[in-house]
């Protein structure tokens, strides 16, 4: 049974929670009808809203922008997977112990190293316009394919990092203690380490697949028209940033279900930790 | 917002009127009742004439990548311009404006832009245009070797990969050529060329100066194919980019106007885009 003190209590702070709710709204609304009027009345606001936010313009150019983000996806669903299977396997050189396999630890920390730290847009016209230029049969000669071949050699560099921290995170009783179960290397990091350690780097690993979202965009460099791109030769065409409005909301939406999904994930993460 | 500056130009018109009986006919004239004189000019910095460019810029319009040097033919058309408002050339200053900057809705760094900015009824909602100050063609140019150096109408063309730089007039004229690969789109027209050699692209569409001197300056191993059409049977001029709504819109243009009816437009045009005329049209 609940006092009579207690429902006092209880009714006091409802009391209160409805009262910061209404502060909150009305400050909230506030504060939106004083940043819309102070940006509307700006003596530029006619000019930037016919610049940026036209409708008419922004409904001419969606179809091109769509196609261009067409390509976006494509680039990002097959590079991402490609990655993730590369950063995998790098990440696992890296981890390996023993001087035996110094040589293969080398070879992945060198990839690492230098990829990491060399600049998209450089080993984009490296690998674009490089590679063909060797005239080498078998070498492809389409900017998309090459395009994402530079994004795959780059970002499984940082996704073998994010792995690798990941994979160093467990708890050495826990190697132990498969150890000591006589499971061997490889099925401790299979059956024990990584499904741990991936848990761990999810939200991580989601970050870099939205950076990795925008960045693929990056290979119009070679000639491929994505959906930036698609905006800026619509944008040029009428001297209007409409289209970079709008493709820029695209992105948005796009990387709005990642962040949903990353939400769900640690969440659920936390739920079984708890149990 | 237009009812000041009607106002601001017609006690400007009041208030200058005795003084432009004075103004030698020879000289700068006004224009809406605002004398083109370097002293009654509003520009950025009183006394000077700022212009704007793109970085970095290229020959045939600039040399070195260069504005200040008066060589090259928009250098060379700026210098003009500027003298024929009455400034000498150590009153002319420049700045270097991306293309995004140069278009964008707020204030600008610079007075006149150069940039072989092609005259559109769509931009002119945006900037203000002066009078043309040239008329550009613009060409194919594709590899020596490569098969579509002989093709002799754009019908010929049609099967080939083409390339063209992003934003310019040039990526229109590719489009009117009806592909049947999409054109590959490049940041400029260096990348551009890259691609070309690559073997990526089988020919670039560039303006006829740029053509002629990519062909005879930059990449020897290329040949100019023909010169593309006009669209829609208008030929496409380049004109000074100007804040949408400034005051010197007007004097620009008259200024422009006074060097085409003296014959400097002329002079500037053979002494820095000598080589025209001599690719073939296609059919």
């Amino acid at each position: 049974m609940i006092s009579d003190l207690q429902r006092e209590r209880l009714a006091y702070r409802r009391s209160r929670s409805r009262r910061s709710t209404a502060v909150a709204l009305v400050s909230t609304v506030v504060f939106a009808a004083v940043l819309w009027f102070s940006v509307t009345s700006a003596p530029g606001w006619p000019r930037v809203r016919l610049s940026f936010f036209s409708l008419a313009t922004a409904w001419r150019t969606l179809p091109a922008i769509l196609d261009g983000l067409w390509l976006n996806i494509r680039v990002l669903v097959v590079a991402e997977v490609l990655i993730l299977v590369l950063a995998l396997g790098i990440a696992a050189l890296r981890t390996l112990r023993g001087p035996v396999w110094f040589p293969l630890r080398a070879l992945a920390t060198g990839y690492v190293d230098l990829f990491r730290g060399l600049p998209l847009i450089i080993c984009l016209y490296l690998v674009g316009f490089g590679l063909p230029g060797l005239r080498l049969s078998g070498v492809p000669n389409d900017p998309v394919l090459l395009g994402g071949f530079a994004l795959v050699l780059v970002y499984s560099a940082y996704v073998a990092e994010v792995f690798r921290a990941g994979i160093e995170s467990i708890h050495p009783s826990q190697l132990a203690a498969a150890r000591s179960l006589g499971l061997n290397h490889r099925k401790t990091m299979r059956l024990v380490v990584l499904p741990q350690a991936i848990r761990r780097v999810l939200p991580a690993l989601l970050n870099d697949f939205v950076a990795l979202q925008k960045d693929c965009g990056l290979i119009s460099v070679l000639g491929a028209v994505d959906a930036v791109r698609a905006a800026q030769i619509e944008s040029a065409g009428a001297y209007n940033f409409t289209p970079y409005v709008v493709a820029g909301l695209l992105f948005v939406l796009l990387a709005v279900p990642s962040g949903r999904l990353a939400d769900w994930v640690s969440r659920r993460a936390a739920r079984r930790q708890g149990a | 917002m237009r009812a000041p500056a009607l106002l601001f130009a017609a006690l400007l018109l009041t208030a200058c009127a005795p003084v432009d009986e004075a103004t030698p006919p020879s000289g700068p004239t006004a224009v809406d009742g605002v004398p083109c004189t370097k002293d009654d000019l509003t520009t950025l910095a009183k006394g000077k004439f700022t212009f704007g460019t793109d970085q970095p810029v290229y020959p045939p319009w600039y040399q070195d990548d260069d504005p200040t040097s008066g060589k090259g033919f928009e250098s060379a058309v700026a210098y003009a311009v500027a003298e024929q408002l009455g400034y000498a050339k150590a009153d002319v200053a420049w700045v270097r404006v991306p293309f995004n900057a140069a278009i964008q809705p707020g204030a600008k760094t610079y007075d006149a832009n150069l940039t072989e900015f092609s005259i559109t009824e769509e931009r002119k909602q945006a900037v203000d245009f002066s009078a043309p100050y040239y008329t550009v063609a613009q060409a194919v140019i594709a590899l020596k070797t490569a098969p579509v150096a002989s093709a002799k109408s754009v019908e010929e063309l049609r099967k080939a990969k083409i390339g063209a730089q992003v934003g310019t007039t040039s990526f229109t004229a590719a489009k009117r050529l009806v592909a049947e690969q999409d054109i590959a789109v490049y940041n400029t027209n260096d990348d551009a060329k890259a691609a070309l050699r690559a073997g990526q692209v089988e020919a670039l569409v560039v303006d006829l100066p740029t053509a002629f001197f990519i062909t005879s300056a930059e990449m020897e191993d290329a040949a100019i194919v023909g010169q593309i059409p006009a669209g829609d049977g208008k030929p496409e001029q380049f004109g000074i980019v100007l804040d949408k709504g400034s005051k010197l819109t007007g004097c620009v243009s008259t200024a422009v106007e006074a060097l085409r009816s003296r014959g400097r437009l002329a002079e500037i045009e053979t002494q820095w885009l000598t080589t025209e005329g001599k690719a073939p049209e296609l059919k």
